[in-house]
């Protein structure tokens, strides 16, 4: 029963944080929600019993991908230009 | 110009540092006991690197560190890995066979029977290649960071 509400939160804040990287005009904001989005599939890969999976997912989708893209942020623009 | 971030980024960064590099040993050292192994903790130490890279401006890390030290890193780790395996033909036996395991040298203790929380000293050459793969992975993925951050710098300039 716990399992199963871990699960729908941990799923939720999946779609939550994605549709947050959507969202967001500011890209320094938008790469920590892509963080945010690596650090709650590495949870829910814990919670499916696949630490090993988990924690290079943690080392590597929420570490060293948002060290490269705010290095990519600090060498063009903070803020998308144009769009709606 | 010199690009770097606050002061209150760079100490948190400092701070963080070296909690994050003694998680990746333990979990390089850990490898054929817990999860994880030589490429999980080798990216967990290459996070802390890639901390300190997004922090500092470019020349502060030449000071530090330069790309020479992850390229022989790397390749140290590589060459370490094929050793290992290779050395078992001088054995007489054949390549990565575990010529450690059950020796009673190095990594070479008998595992007890029955359910135990684990012992480091087991294992032969599983420890030894993971910490092979753990330096290897250590360099390659902060050459990756900081091979990105000196592209920026030279656009800039």
């Amino acid at each position: 029963m716990i399992e199963t509400v871990l699960h729908a939160l941990v799923l939720a804040g999946l779609v939550a944080s994605a549709l947050l990287v959507f969202h967001f005009r500011d890209l320094l904001a938008a790469v920590i929600a892509s963080a945010l989005f690596g650090f709650l599939i590495s949870l829910e890969f814990y919670i499916l019993q696949a630490p090993d999976v988990a924690i290079a997912q943690a080392a590597i989708g929420a570490g060293i991908t948002t060290a490269i893209f705010i290095l990519a942020i600090r060498a063009t623009g903070r803020y998308e230009e144009g769009g709606a | 110009m010199l690009m770097r971030m606050s002061k209150i980024v760079r100490f948190s960064a400092d701070l963080l540092y070296a909690g994050i590099l003694i998680f990746g040993f333990y979990v390089i050292m850990h490898g054929h006991l817990t999860p994880g192994g030589g490429f999980q903790g080798g990216a967990v130490i290459a996070t802390a690197v890639a901390l300190i890279i997004v922090a500092y401006s470019y020349e502060d890390l030449l000071a530090m560190v330069s790309k020479l030290r992850f390229i022989v890193q790397e390749s140290a780790g590589l060459v370490l890995f094929l050793g290992i395996a290779l050395v078992a033909v001088g054995f007489g036996t054949t390549v990565f066979a575990n010529y450690l395991a059950n020796s009673g040298s190095l990594f070479g203790m008998v595992v007890p029977f029955g359910s135990n929380p684990g012992e480091l000293n087991t294992g032969g050459v599983m420890p030894l290649m993971n910490i092979a793969v753990g330096l290897e992975v250590w360099g390659a993925l902060a050459l990756v960071v900081l091979y990105m951050l000196s592209g920026i710098r030279e656009k800039e300039a």
